[in-house]
């Protein structure tokens, strides 16, 4: 392994072995946040590559995920699996109910009114959250399972560190397979290119944005559930930051693809644990990393790692 | 088999279909002659529930269609091949041919008619996993026509098929729509080549700023003077 000077500093004990693990110890911290932004990151490249909407609430819809679940396994006592699983369902129709209630009136407006409408979606959710749930953080329990630390190779790894880049790789193939194996997600690429010979075929096109919006929903939920246990509370406006990050992560990865979006996460979170790791005197700037890369992104490469050029 | 009667078309301030009535019998080709901006397109689109009208009946097998969506008419069993292709480029030629067939559930016989396409047209075989948007204009015109084919069309709407095409495709093109033709469909085209329209067309309308202000069998319109003044180049 390569060793920068900076990187010697900074383990500086002098040892090859520790400086190793501490860096694998980071690299692993990143792949497990880097995997919940790109899970959040599909939502927002999924309904923007089919209806060209950055749907704004898309942060907090995560959240209501991880109400749903703290709430299945609180007020109706069901086993961590059921309640994440009922959590994603859950969210899965907020999504839709979210388009059907805001998006679909606004559907063939300019689409700065549909981006108004998500921002306006986004300040509901949030105020509905702090109305009905409380402003006070609730703690959320972290299934035994997940909160076992592994002791590998002298690393200390939480199994939450090791389940959640297995669990995101689970959704991410599922989701590759409906939009490249499914008729549904045929219709999506379809729709994404050409909304309007897409409805010459018969497809109803309002249904297979609903299925988009599923699909985004359920994924932002699974993220934002090992999210909260990750850090491990919840609060209404919990959203905002892994939302607008997950945002950034699209962009880096090119708004509209799905493996763009993974891997715009990856980078995002590898980027920001490793410089917090390596500098922690500037880990007060870790938020601003994110933004620094959309505002560079934007400049030098508008479509994205992975995006492709815009016919535009 | 299709008939459109007093329909009203307004674009915007424009209005683009003027008290525009149409028959097309079944089993029959018929044709819509006129020059750009006619508003040939308009009443395809209008038929394939694309447009909205303002007013006036578009009955198909004796059904109101007038106000359905455009998904609703083309499960009725009402194909169109768009102007300008509009395949779908990000797709490969086999998906594209999966799409048009997308309201059908019988997974052999689309197998069957996949086959039957590409034994049409070889060339689409060739390019099979190809994405659409690398084919000549010439391959994207039959695999559209090949798209609309799919969804085993009892009416197929074809606006401009021959648009942009080399002569010898153009009459690729007209050969297949003849034997299509010949298969029992009943086709509604519209056509800038009126000479090559008019020769395989039963039964022809000539639209001029959105009215139709002649009408004919396919033969009585290739020899009218004023069509062949206008549309056919002839002086």
């Amino acid at each position: 392994m390569e060793r920068s000077p900076l990187f010697c500093r900074r383990a500086g004990t002098g040892t090859g072995f520790l400086e190793l693990t501490f860096f694998l110890q980071q690299m692993i911290n990143g792949v497990a946040l880097g995997s919940l932004y790109g899970l959040i990151a599909i939502g927002y490249t999924m309904v923007y590559g089919i209806i060209r909407l950055i749907n704004f609430a898309h942060g907090d819809v995560m959240m209501m995920g991880c109400y749903f679940a703290y709430f299945g396994i609180l007020m109706f006592s069901l086993p961590w699996g059921a309640s994440f699983v009922a959590a994603m369902v859950l969210t899965a129709i907020l999504g839709v109910l979210i388009d059907k209630g805001a998006y679909v009136p606004v559907r063939h407006a300019p689409r700065i009114s549909a981006l108004i409408t998500a921002i306006g979606v986004s300040f509901l959710l949030e105020n509905l959250g702090l109305v009905v749930f409380g402003g006070r953080p609730k703690g959320f329990t972290t299934p035994d399972m997940f909160a076992e630390v592994y002791e590998i190779a002298g690393l200390m790894i939480p199994a939450l560190v090791l389940w959640t880049p297995l669990i995101t790789l689970i959704l991410l193939s599922g989701i590759l397979f409906i939009i490249h194996r499914t008729k549904a997600g045929r219709a999506m690429r379809c729709i994404s290119h050409d909304m309007e010979t897409t409805r010459l075929m018969g497809v109803d096109v309002n249904r297979v944005i609903s299925i988009t919006f599923a699909v985004g929903s359920a994924a932002a939920a699974a993220g934002g559930i090992m999210w909260a246990m990750r850090y491990p509370e919840i609060n209404p406006l919990m959203g905002i930051i892994p939302g607008l990050k997950a945002f950034v992560a699209a962009v880096l990865g090119g708004i509209g693809n799905v493996t763009g979006a993974m891997l715009g996460g990856l980078l995002l979170g590898l980027a920001e644990i490793l410089l917090v790791a390596l500098m922690p005197e500037i880990a007060g700037y870790r938020d601003a990393i994110a933004f620094g890369i959309l505002i560079f992104i934007l400049i030098f490469r508008p479509t994205g790692l992975m995006g492709s050029k815009l016919p535009e | 088999m299709l008939r459109v009667e007093g329909l009203n078309v307004h674009y915007g301030g424009i209005h683009a279909l003027k008290n525009v009535s149409i028959h097309v019998p079944e089993e029959k080709v018929v044709t819509l002659v006129g020059a750009n901006g006619a508003g040939k397109s308009t009443l395809l689109r209008a038929v394939s529930g694309l447009v909205p009208a303002s007013s006036g009946r578009i009955r198909y097998a004796g059904r109101e269609i007038l106000g359905l969506s455009a998904h609703r008419i083309a499960r009725e069993g009402i194909a169109m091949s768009p102007e300008g292709r509009r395949v779908f480029v990000n797709l490969s030629v086999y998906e594209n041919l999966l799409m048009g067939a997308y309201c059908r559930d019988d997974r052999k016989e689309i197998d069957r008619d996949i086959e039957w396409i590409f034994e049409t047209f070889p060339r689409l075989l060739e390019r099979r996993d190809q994405p659409a948007a690398t084919l000549s204009g010439g391959e994207q015109q039959m695999l559209a026509l090949g798209r609309a084919l799919m969804s085993r069309p009892k009416l197929l709407l074809l606006d401009e098929p021959s648009l942009g095409l080399a002569p010898l495709l153009i009459r690729e093109v007209f050969r297949v729509i003849t034997k299509i033709h010949q298969e029992g469909t009943t086709i509604l085209l519209i056509e800038q080549n009126a000479m090559a329209a008019l020769n395989v067309a039963d039964y022809g309308y000539v639209l001029e700023t959105g009215e139709i202000v002649l009408a004919g069998t396919g033969k009585d319109l290739l020899c009218d003077e004023r069509v062949k003044k206008a549309y056919l180049g002839e002086t």
